[in-house]
C-alpha cells in the first residue's frame, strides 16, 4: 500500500513527501481518535465507575463512604422490591415483545405485496414512531382512563365493569404495554417488510410452481428467510424493553411505578434507590445487575429464536420425508 | 486540489442503475407475486386507524373541554378551544423556553454526532490503518451497551462541574454515539468507489482535502438519514434530561411532564393533551417533510446491518 521501500531507498525524501506520507499514515486515527475519546468519556467511563460505586456506601449528597465489597449487591438481590420490579419488567417485556413481533410481521407480509400507494401505507405505520415517550403516556393516560376515557366508556356501553388501569398489576402491565407496542410496533414492521424485499423472488416463483400453497410459501420461505432480521428486532427489543422507564414512570407521576409498585420497573427501581433515597451505593449495584439481566435475556431471547428454527426445520424435513414416501406409494 | 472527478456523478450513475434493478424486480413481482384484495387494505386501514387515532383523539380533546374525554362513542371532531387549551399550556410551564432548549439540546447533539460519526465511519469504511479491525469490533462491540446504566456516575460528574440545570449537562453526554459511527461506516462503504480516493491521492490531494472534497458529499445522504434519526432520539429522550435539568430550565419532555403532574388529582384533560400536541408538532412537521428519507433510513438500516 504504502511507497514501494526501493524509491525510498534511491532518493531521500522531499520535505513534502514526508508531510504527505505523515499524512496518509497518521491521519485515520486522528479520524477516529475524537470518537474514541469522548465515548470513553461518556459511554465507558460511567459504566465502568458504576461498578467502583456499587462497592461502597455512597450517598447523593455526602458521597463516598466505607468499603463494603458485595454487599449493596446482596442486599438488591435480598430486598423482595427488587425482585417485584424484576418480575413487572419481564411481564411487560413480554406482553410487548411477543404481540409487536407478530402483528409486525404480520403488517410487513401485508405490505410486501404489489400494493396502491406503497410510500402511503409505509408512512402511516411509522406516524407513532415521532410521538416521545412522555406524550405518549399522557396521551396513553388519558385513553386508559378508569373513568372517562374512550376505553372506560367503551366497556361502560358493553356493560362490563370498569377496568382499573392504574391500580392492577396486570391491567397496568398491559396499559404499559400497549403504548410500547403502538409506538414501536410499526418502526418494527418496516425493518421486516425490508428483510422481507430482499428474499429472491424466484424461490416464490419456483415454489408456486411446486403447488406450495400462499400460506406455506409465507412459513416456509418468508419466515425462514428474514430470521435473522427477526432475531436483530427481539434482541433490540429486549435491550430497550428491559430499561423502560419513560412509560412506568409518568403512568402514575407521583410514585414510582404505583402506589404499590405494581408497575415498577427495573430501571425505575434504580432511580428510587439513586434520587428520592440517595442510595448510589445500592442503585449503582443494581444498574450492573440490571447489565447482567439485559445479557442474559439477549442471550434467551436469540436461543428463543433460533429454537423455533430449528424446530421448524424438523418439521419440514418430516413433512418432506411424508410427501416423498406418500409419492413412493403411490 | 478541489478539481477531483466530481462526486454527483458517481452517485448518479449507480443510483439509477439501482432504479432498473429496483423496476425489474417489481416488474416481476406483478407478475408472479400476490395480488392483495380487499383484505389487505382493510387490514392496513385498520392498523393504520390504530396508529393515528390516538394523535387525532389528542388533538380533538385538546380543542374541546376535559369533560368531552368521556364521550361514548370518543369525539372524533375538533372543537373551538384548541388555542385557549394552548395558552393555559403557556401559562403552566415555560413551553417556549422549552422548545428553544430543546431545539438547541437536539440540535447541538446532531450536528456533533453527524460530524465526528462520518469522520470515524470515512476512516473505518476506507482508509487503510493499523488496528482498524479491532477498532471497529470495540465500536461494535459498544453499540449494545445501554448506556443508560452509567446515569449514577455521569450525574455525580454533571454534579462537580456543577452543570446540573444546563444545557449542557444533557448536550455533552450525547455528543457521540457508536452507532452513528457503524451506521456511516456501512453507508461509506459502498457508496464511494476506492478508485476515487486514489485517484484523489495521485491528484496531489491531503488526506483532509480527500475526506473534505470526496466523501462529504458522496456521504450527504446517509449523514442526512443519520441526523433525522439523532435529532429524533435526542428530542424524545426523558429519563437524562428529568434528572439533570430542572424545572426553571426544562426542555419539551420535562415540561410536558411537569404539564402533566400539574394538575394533581384532577388535571386539565383538554391542556394536558394540548400540551401533548404542541410537543409534537415539531417532530411531525419533520414527519411531513422528511418522512420517506425516514422510511428509507429504517429499512436501508435493517439489510446492511
Amino acid at each position: 500500500m504504502t511507497s514501494s521501500p526501493g524509491r525510498a531507498a534511491r532518493s531521500p525524501l522531499t520535505f513534502r513527501q514526508k508531510v504527505s506520507r505523515f499524512d496518509y499514515t497518521y491521519s485515520p486515527y486522528f479520524y477516529v481518535a475524537p470518537f474514541f475519546i469522548l465515548f470513553g468519556l461518556i459511554g465507558v467511563f460511567p459504566i465502568a465507575y458504576t461498578l467502583n460505586v456499587s462497592l461502597y456506601k455512597w450517598h447523593l449528597l455526602k458521597g463516598q463512604g466505607d468499603f463494603v465489597g458485595l454487599d449493596n449487591y446482596v442486599s438488591v438481590l435480598n430486598d423482595p422490591f427488587f425482585w417485584n420490579a424484576f418480575g413487572n419488567t419481564i411481564s411487560i417485556f413480554l406482553l410487548s415483545a411477543i404481540p409487536q413481533l407478530i402483528v409486525a410481521t404480520v403488517v410487513a407480509a401485508l405490505l410486501d405485496q404489489a400494493i396502491r400507494g406503497k410510500t402511503f401505507w409505509r408512512m402511516s405505520i411509522l406516524l407513532p414512531y415521532i410521538v416521545a415517550p412522555v406524550a405518549v403516556t399522557v396521551i396513553f393516560l388519558q385513553v386508559f382512563n378508569q373513568y372517562h376515557g374512550p376505553i372506560a366508556g367503551i366497556l361502560e356501553l358493553l356493560g362490563l365493569d370498569p377496568v382499573r388501569w392504574a391500580f392492577d398489576v396486570f391491567p397496568s402491565h398491559v396499559a404499559i404495554a400497549t403504548m410500547v407496542n403502538w409506538r414501536w410496533t410499526g418502526y418494527n414492521a418496516l425493518l421486516l417488510l425490508a428483510a422481507m424485499q430482499a428474499v429472491p423472488r424466484d424461490v416464490y416463483e419456483s415454489a408456486m410452481l411446486d403447488g406450495a400453497s400462499k400460506v406455506r410459501r409465507f412459513w416456509s420461505i418468508t419466515i425462514s428467510m428474514i430470521r435473522p432480521t427477526i432475531i436483530f428486532v427481539v434482541i433490540t427489543a429486549t435491550i430497550g424493553g428491559l430499561q423502560i422507564f419513560t412509560e412506568p414512570k409518568l403512568f402514575d407521576g407521583r410514585t414510582n411505578g404505583g402506589s404499590d409498585r405494581q408497575f415498577q420497573t427495573i430501571v425505575l427501581y434504580l432511580y428510587e434507590l439513586g434520587f428520592p433515597r440517595r442510595d448510589f451505593g445500592r442503585a449503582s449495584a443494581t444498574a450492573w445487575i440490571l447489565f447482567v439481566v439485559i445479557v442474559l435475556v439477549g442471550l434467551l431471547s436469540y436461543a428463543a429464536t433460533r429454537a423455533v428454527r430449528t424446530a421448524d426445520e424438523k418439521r419440514d424435513r418430516t413433512e418432506r420425508a411424508a410427501v416423498r414416501s406418500n409419492q413412493g406409494v403411490s | 486540489m478541489t478539481a477531483i472527478i466530481t462526486p454527483p456523478r458517481v452517485t448518479d450513475s449507480s443510483s439509477d442503475e439501482r432504479q432498473t434493478a429496483a423496476e425489474s424486480r417489481r416488474e416481476k413481482r406483478r407478475r408472479f407475486y400476490d395480488r392483495p384484495g380487499v383484505l389487505t387494505y382493510a387490514l392496513l386501514t385498520a392498523f393504520f386507524a390504530g396508529s393515528a387515532f390516538p394523535l387525532w383523539w389528542s388533538f380533538v380533546i385538546s380543542s374541546r373541554q376535559s369533560s368531552d374525554t368521556n364521550l361514548v362513542p370518543p369525539a372524533i371532531l375538533p372543537g373551538p378551544n384548541f388555542l385557549s387549551n394552548a395558552a393555559k399550556v403557556f401559562d403552566t410551564v415555560p413551553f417556549m423556553l422549552a422548545l428553544l432548549n430543546s431545539v438547541i439540546i437536539s440540535g447541538a447533539i446532531t450536528i456533533s454526532v453527524v460530524f465526528f460519526s462520518t469522520l470515524a465511519g470515512y476512516a473505518f469504511a476506507k482508509l487503510r490503518f493499523r488496528g482498524r479491525t479491532g477498532l471497529l469490533l470495540t465500536v461494535i462491540a459498544t453499540m449494545a451497551i445501554p448506556t443508560q446504566l452509567g446515569i449514577i456516575p455521569m450525574f455525580m460528574l454533571m454534579a462537580e462541574w456543577k452543570w446540573t440545570g444546563t444545557l449542557q449537562a444533557v448536550i455533552v453526554p450525547g455528543l457521540v454515539t457508536a452507532f452513528g459511527v457503524f451506521f456511516m461506516r456501512q453507508y461509506l462503504v459502498d457508496v464511494i468507489p476506492d478508485e476515487l480516493i486514489e485517484a484523489a491521492r495521485m491528484d496531489g490531494a491531503s488526506m483532509w482535502g480527500t475526506f473534505r472534497h470526496v466523501a462529504i458529499p458522496a456521504a450527504r445522504p446517509g449523514m442526512a438519514v443519520l441526523a433525522l434519526f439523532t435529532f429524533m432520539a435526542s428530542w424524545t429522550d426523558y429519563l437524562w434530561p428529568m434528572l439533570v435539568l430542572g424545572p426553571r430550565n426544562p426542555n419539551v419532555q420535562t415540561a410536558l411532564a411537569a404539564l402533566s403532574a400539574a394538575g394533581g388529582q384532577n388535571p386539565d384533560n383538554a391542556m394536558v393533551l394540548a400540551g401533548a400536541v404542541l410537543s409534537v408538532i415539531p417532530l411531525l412537521i419533520l414527519f411531513f417533510v422528511a418522512g420517506r428519507q425516514l422510511v428509507a433510513g429504517i429499512m436501508q438500516g435493517a439489510v446492511k446491518g
